[in-house]
């Protein structure tokens, strides 16, 4: 028996030194989007069967991807490939990062608006363009006699809002808007997202890019739009707290609202609908020139390599993101199963998206709009948007004013932004 | 039998204590050391000595935390412990169908707490949408009350089994001498029963204590800390600190906060192991 127990392990041992011995670097991509962990999983298989390349891909649980990562990077195969969220959240990785400045998926890259730099060297580049706006349900809004085209203001979103609200039974609608849910699960669309507005206008008239003490010039309007969501909905605005976003995905499929602030990713949620009934609008605050103002464009997902790996895995790494980018899998993969917008040269033609949600973003471009950038990614931190968060709701049910919400966000800000430096 | 554990306590005993230094004692004092440091990962860390320490008092939020935990505690260990001592008076009288009552209240305690808190959430903010009143995550008071009441119903079974055990070795001629010499049900219960359950209320009280001080996740699911973390209690301030901010200092001002509210638990829990041992008495 004991003998037998000997050999066993004996030959685990030989095996494991095997192993080892003839991987020449190897690939830890440890993934954000739970999303797509199916297409890289198939893609990580793929990639090991042509070339032998040991690829491991890890997906974090949604919400738990700075935790994952601040464990995972410290075991002794740690992460080659991770992701950071914008410049806020490289600051925690930036002694992490592998300079990108000299490979090919920084050559490949179209804009350098799409990479994070620190000085000259290359930190993070972005793998997935994203757009987000009102998507709205063009067969409601026909039906209401309104035309998608002609909503390029404030006032006329308003005007049209208003009417749907008045007019919701006749409609057969429950609201203009869906439900503005404050729970954990849907909060990001307006304490990140449309929050974003304001601070787009204001940055854009100081002509900055980032900011340790926010104004808060374009408040008002966003009181306005935030108005405008809560008493044009669904519901009760003293129910919003606990409204999730499965509730305003279930009212917008249902047909019970025309509009939804959302972006390219929840096409998934509501394609039921048929693409020729969908488009996405602008988001209105009444800013200055807003009717040629297109929808909030950017991206969150940046990658980042893993300096303080061993260089074979960091060469491992390279090599398999440049596979990924250039191959015929790896982009049939990235543009069409995982419907991604890739902002690399080497996806054209048949590997642009085919998300009915981008291509109005394409359109809308094209047609001489100007995107609005996402400058949410220099939001000072996570516990400032959980603080405007809770004003929101609380303004809404009415048990705040709303000085609380302007409080949160202006000095908040410099609060945060102080704490965080 | 005493030779056999002579010889081989190392076996029943290690795995034990190595689970316990793995698990506990090791990341416990890294915790210690991390505390005076800055840091995003544990291999690379800066010295800043008591920074952390100061910066902890100096956080507004962390006081007021301590506070509202501190209410809880108070208001939870009494209701919780009041309660389930009398149910466990009650179902021990040897009425009808004490098995299916004491496993009925048994059985909240079987639910891990998030999903109790996400139930409870459901469930309170009905009521309150019914009687217009605002919601959970509005209202710190309706806040601290649902977990009180969410506390009660997940623990009051565990205690009561404690309690029935207890009760249950309270010796028959005790009562029956107490009886004949013509005390009333009540004067029997204070000073015979009580007595003799005290090791049961040792351990009672010092579980409900610990467990509301250290409450983390039915504060989590069910208020999350909202309105403005006017609900939150220390172990989500200190997950707050730790994972909402950004920037390095953070980590070790967490890991201040979280040593800072580990001598607290202990000197609370000896404070009461200390005053209610005191009460034990002898058979």
């Amino acid at each position: 028996m004991k003998k037998i127990l000997t050999l066993a392990l004996a030959l685990c041992l030989c095996l494991t030194l095997a192993v080892s011995a003839c991987a020449e670097g190897s690939v830890y991509y440890l993934n954000f989007k739970p999303e797509q962990d199916t297409q890289w999983q198939e893609l990580a298989a793929l990639y090991t069967e042509q070339t032998g390349v040991p690829v491991t891909v890890v997906t974090a649980a949604s919400g738990q991807y700075e935790t994952t990562l601040m464990s995972e990077i410290e075991k002794s195969d740690p992460p080659t490939l991770f992701q950071v969220n914008g410049p806020v959240g490289l600051a925690n990785w930036s002694d992490y990062c592998y300079d990108l400045a000299d490979t090919e998926i920084y050559k490949h890259l179209t804009s350098d608006a799409f990479a994070l730099k620190d000085g000259d060297a290359v930190q993070g580049i972005a793998y997935v363009i994203e757009t987000y706006g009102i998507i709205a349900n063009t067969k409601l809004l026909e039906k209401a006699g309104y035309k998608a085209e002609d909503i390029n203001t404030f006032a006329k979103l308003k005007e049209v809002a208003d009417d749907i609200q008045a007019r919701k039974d006749e409609l057969g609608v429950d609201g203009a808007f869906t439900s503005a849910g404050m729970d954990g699960s849907s909060d990001w669309r307006f304490k990140t997202h449309l929050a974003n507005m304001p601070i787009y206008y204001e940055y854009k008239a100081d002509g900055i890019s980032s900011t340790d003490a926010i104004k808060g010039t374009y408040l008002d309007n966003f009181k306005a739009i935030w108005d405008l969501y809560i008493t044009d909905s669904t519901c009760d605005p003293a129910l919003l707290a606990s409204k999730t976003g499965n509730d305003a995905v279930a009212e917008f499929v249902g047909e019970k609202a025309v509009f939804y602030q959302n972006g390219t990713w929840a096409w998934g949620d509501i394609s039921s609908l048929g693409a020729e009934n969908i488009t996405m609008l602008p988001i209105l605050i009444g800013g200055e020139g807003e009717e040629n103002q297109g929808l909030c464009t950017g991206t969150e997902n940046f990658w980042c390599v893993n300096g303080t790996a061993d260089q074979e895995d960091i060469d491992a790494t390279l090599a398999f993101l440049e596979w990924v980018i250039t191959s015929d899998e790896g982009r049939k993969s990235m543009s069409q199963d995982m419907g991604f917008v890739v902002p690399f040269d080497t996806f054209t033609g048949e590997y642009a998206s085919s998300n009915p949600l981008v291509a109005v973003d394409t359109a809308l471009t094209a047609s001489g709009k100007v995107p609005v950038t996402w400058n949410f990614t220099t939001m000072p931190s996570e516990e400032w948007k959980n603080g405007l968060g809770s004003a929101m709701t609380a303004y809404a049910a009415g048990t705040g004013d709303w000085d609380a919400v302007v409080s949160a966000f202006v000095d908040g800000w410099a609060t945060e932004y102080a704490l965080s430096h | 039998m005493e030779k056999a554990i002579k010889r081989y306590w190392p076996v029943f005993l290690l795995p034990t204590l190595a689970a316990f230094i793995i698990g506990f004692i090791w990341p416990f004092l890294w915790g210690i050391y991390l505390s005076f440091h800055k840091f995003t990962t544990i291999s690379k860390t800066t010295f800043v000595g008591l920074d952390n320490y100061f910066k902890v008092f100096a956080d507004p939020t962390f006081v007021s935390a301590f506070w509202f935990t501190a209410k809880f505690t108070v208001v939870s260990t009494i209701l919780i412990n009041v309660i389930a001592f009398a149910l466990a008076l009650a179902l021990t009288r040897g009425l009808k169908g004490t098995n299916i009552f004491r496993t009925v209240f048994f059985l909240p305690n079987l639910i891990g707490g998030i999903v109790l808190g996400y139930i409870w959430q459901i469930l309170l903010n009905g009521l309150l949408t019914n009687l217009g009143k605002p919601l959970l995550a509005l209202d710190a008071t309706y806040g601290f009350w649902g977990l009180i009441i969410l506390m009660c119903w997940q623990q009051i079974g565990y205690m009561m089994i404690i309690y029935i055990a207890g009760l249950q070795n309270v010796p028959g001629d005790l009562l029956e001498a107490a009886s004949i010499d013509g005390a009333t049900g009540f004067q029997a219960l204070i000073k015979v029963k009580l007595p003799m359950v005290m090791p049961s209320i040792t351990i009672c009280s010092f579980l409900t204590l610990t467990n509301s001080f250290k409450l983390f996740d039915q504060n989590l699911s069910l208020t999350a800390g909202e309105p403005a973390k006017a609900s939150q209690m220390l172990a989500l301030n200190i997950y707050d600190t730790f994972y909402a901010r950004s920037g390095a200092q953070w980590k070790g001002i967490g890991q201040a906060k979280a040593v800072v509210f580990f001598l607290l638990v202990i000197a609370i829990a000896l404070v009461q192991l200390y005053f209610t041992r005191r009460k034990e008495v002898q058979q």
